[in-house]
């Protein structure tokens, strides 16, 4: 939804820091471990110690030739390491290595969609740096505390083109870029954590003008919702300001998640420099040919080749097929339950409708679900073999979910059988007809409508256990007469 | 090359260099005398020369993902002039980012 008047465009670039799930940090040995005990992960190299020398984490090249093979970009070789320069008591060297020249990811692109369709957007390049450590800010007798764990950290920044135009394109392209590093299981991408952060870069220009407008950077934003909320807010504030007559001052701003909105950072005395040049103490990295082919040889199935499989082999619809393959959990879910349910509609949409409500409601992820994939498949093929309806499978889910029993056991010992005698459900239907006259009389006389209440009267009489699509033949033939 | 003060100051500023201004005009010809041998470099003929980012002509050797430290946090934070709770401690951050 655009608030602001049609004579205005966006243009939107999107920073992403991916934490990297390395056992060890990018130079050194020490632990990446997180919630660690303060500073007791933090050794020589990290603390910057006199005469310590940076070693090259080998995984940290493999995830980053991973991610440029997803991102359909192109790989530098050789590819280097720059000191970018700032001093901060988070960053014990007074500088955090980076790459500057040679990232090692470079001109890829990301295709995303939103309600407007599909749309191409260029991912400039990706590249390697070391994390900060954290300051704390609590009351240490007027001092800043500061713990160094999470320096040397591996990161990967993604940048994006200034090519996306409005706050839903950019959550399409983060969410995008969210499934690609879990499926790739480079990090685990949680933004409230803080291993996946996103920085926005956001100028409004009048539609048809080629020059940029001046640009804000807006930082701090920790959820999906957040982004959107921000850059909409970023957005409107731009224009209001250009229409008001000022102009924009090109600077850093908070994001306020209770307030909504954006305010700067204290302004800087002097313009940022960060006096980048080549890294002394690295060597430029060389990755050969059999090494990048090694690594591409573990490239997971990816989320677009997902969803495709999804809609020709278990012939789901583009929507499901889409919402299922962004997660790469609970696509696997969704394939273990098929494998046992043989039924694959029917497999989404209870993934999709009673166990995301539930894992909702307790806010679980799918891995933690309290009814297994193996459960769930059965109890679909119970629906499906006619052996319970699906209004009694819904019950019987919640007790699986509640007690952890085998859905078979749970329908011999509460008897829910589904009610597929014909004689049965006759006799059952003829005691519903007997006992409301008034209501046949109405039907009959044309008040089609009671058809669904003399139905609700046998489901109930048989205890929700009646198959459905008998109850409504017999029901019909019974009625007419 | 010729600077100004007002570059002079930032330059100190961003190295975190105390700088008294009476000193600004020895510093100014000192700075400037560096940057004329610079430009004596301009004179050579790279066009043919690819840019180097090291000295050496190898490839950066790699290490395996292990973790191979120790915690020495008692140890190192005796190094520091104060410590509390296993922080370090320095004068108030202000600014929010981290």
């Amino acid at each position: 939804m655009k608030n602001y008047s049609e004579d205005w465009e966006a243009v939107i670039g999107l920073e992403i820091h991916v934490q990297l799930s390395t056992k060890s940090k990018l130079f050194s040995g020490a632990s990446t471990d997180f919630g660690a005990l303060p500073n007791t992960q933090a050794c020589n190299i990290d603390l910057a110690m006199p005469g310590v020398l940076p070693v090259l984490n080998e995984e940290v090249l493999k995830m980053a030739v991973k991610l440029g093979k997803a991102l359909n970009a192109e790989i530098n070789s050789p590819t280097s390491f720059a000191r970018k320069n700032y001093f901060y008591p988070d960053s014990p060297k007074g500088y955090q290595i980076s790459q500057m020249d040679k990232p090692i990811v470079e001109n890829g692109y990301l295709d995303i969609e939103t309600e407007n369709g599909g749309k191409r957007i260029g991912v400039t390049r990706a590249h390697l740096e070391e994390d900060a450590g954290k300051s704390l800010h609590d009351d240490f007798e007027g001092q800043s505390g500061i713990d160094l764990n999470r320096a040397g950290t591996p990161l990967l920044e993604i940048v994006s083109e200034p090519e996306i135009n409005t706050p839903e394109e950019a959550v399409a392209y983060l969410k995008s870029i969210h499934s690609i590093i879990r499926y790739l299981e480079i990090s685990d991408g949680n933004m409230a954590e803080g291993s996946m952060r996103c920085d926005a870069n956001v100028s409004v220009r009048k539609i048809g003008e080629k020059k940029l407008g001046t640009r804000t950077e807006t930082k701090n934003v920790n959820s999906f919702r957040f982004v959107e909320k921000a850059i909409q807010y970023e957005i409107e504030r731009q224009i209001h300001e250009i229409e008001s007559g000022n102009e924009i001052t090109q600077e850093t701003r908070l994001y306020d998640s209770q307030a909504n909105t954006t305010r700067p950072m204290r302004s800087k005395e002097f313009a940022n420099d960060y006096r980048y040049f080549p890294e002394p103490d690295l060597l430029p990295v060389n990755l050969e040919k059999e090494f990048i082919e090694e690594v591409l040889t573990t490239m997971p199935e990816m989320p677009t080749e997902k969803k495709e499989r999804f809609v020709s082999e278990f012939s789901l619809s583009q929507y499901d097929a889409d919402l299922l393959a962004a997660d790469k959990d609970i696509a696997e879910f969704f394939e273990e339950v098929t494998k046992v349910s043989n039924s694959p509609k029917l497999s989404a949409n209870w993934i999709m409708g009673e166990l995301s409500a539930e894992l909702n409601n307790e806010n679980l992820n799918i891995k933690e679900s309290k009814v297994s994939s193996n459960k769930l498949g059965q109890l679909i093929s119970r629906i499906e073999d006619g052996t319970i309806s699906g209004k009694i499978a819904k019950d019987i889910f919640e007790k699986i979910w509640t007690t952890g029993k085998e859905v078979d056991d749970i329908i011999k010992e509460e008897g829910l059988e589904q009610v597929t005698d014909d004689q049965e459900i006759e006799s059952m239907i003829d005691e519903v007809i007997e006992n409301n006259p008034q209501q046949l009389e109405q039907y009959r006389s044309g008040k089609d409508r009671l058809f669904g209440f003399f139905v609700g009267q046998v489901m109930k009489a048989s205890q929700g256990k009646a198959n459905p699509k008998q109850v409504n033949d017999i029901l019909k033939s019974k009625l007419e007469k | 090359m010729a600077l100004s003060d007002q570059e002079l100051r930032e330059i100190a500023y961003l190295a975190r260099i105390s700088v008294k201004e009476d000193s600004l005009p020895s510093l100014k010809k000192e700075l400037e005398d560096i940057l004329g041998l610079f430009k004596e470099l301009d004179a050579a003929n790279t066009s043919e020369v690819n840019a180097m980012s090291h000295p050496l002509d190898l490839s950066q050797p790699t290490r395996k993902d292990e973790v191979t430290e120790e915690d020495l946090r008692d140890e190192l934070l005796k190094n520091a002039p104060s410590v509390k709770s296993g922080l370090f401690l320095v004068p108030k951050v202000i600014e929010g980012e981290n």
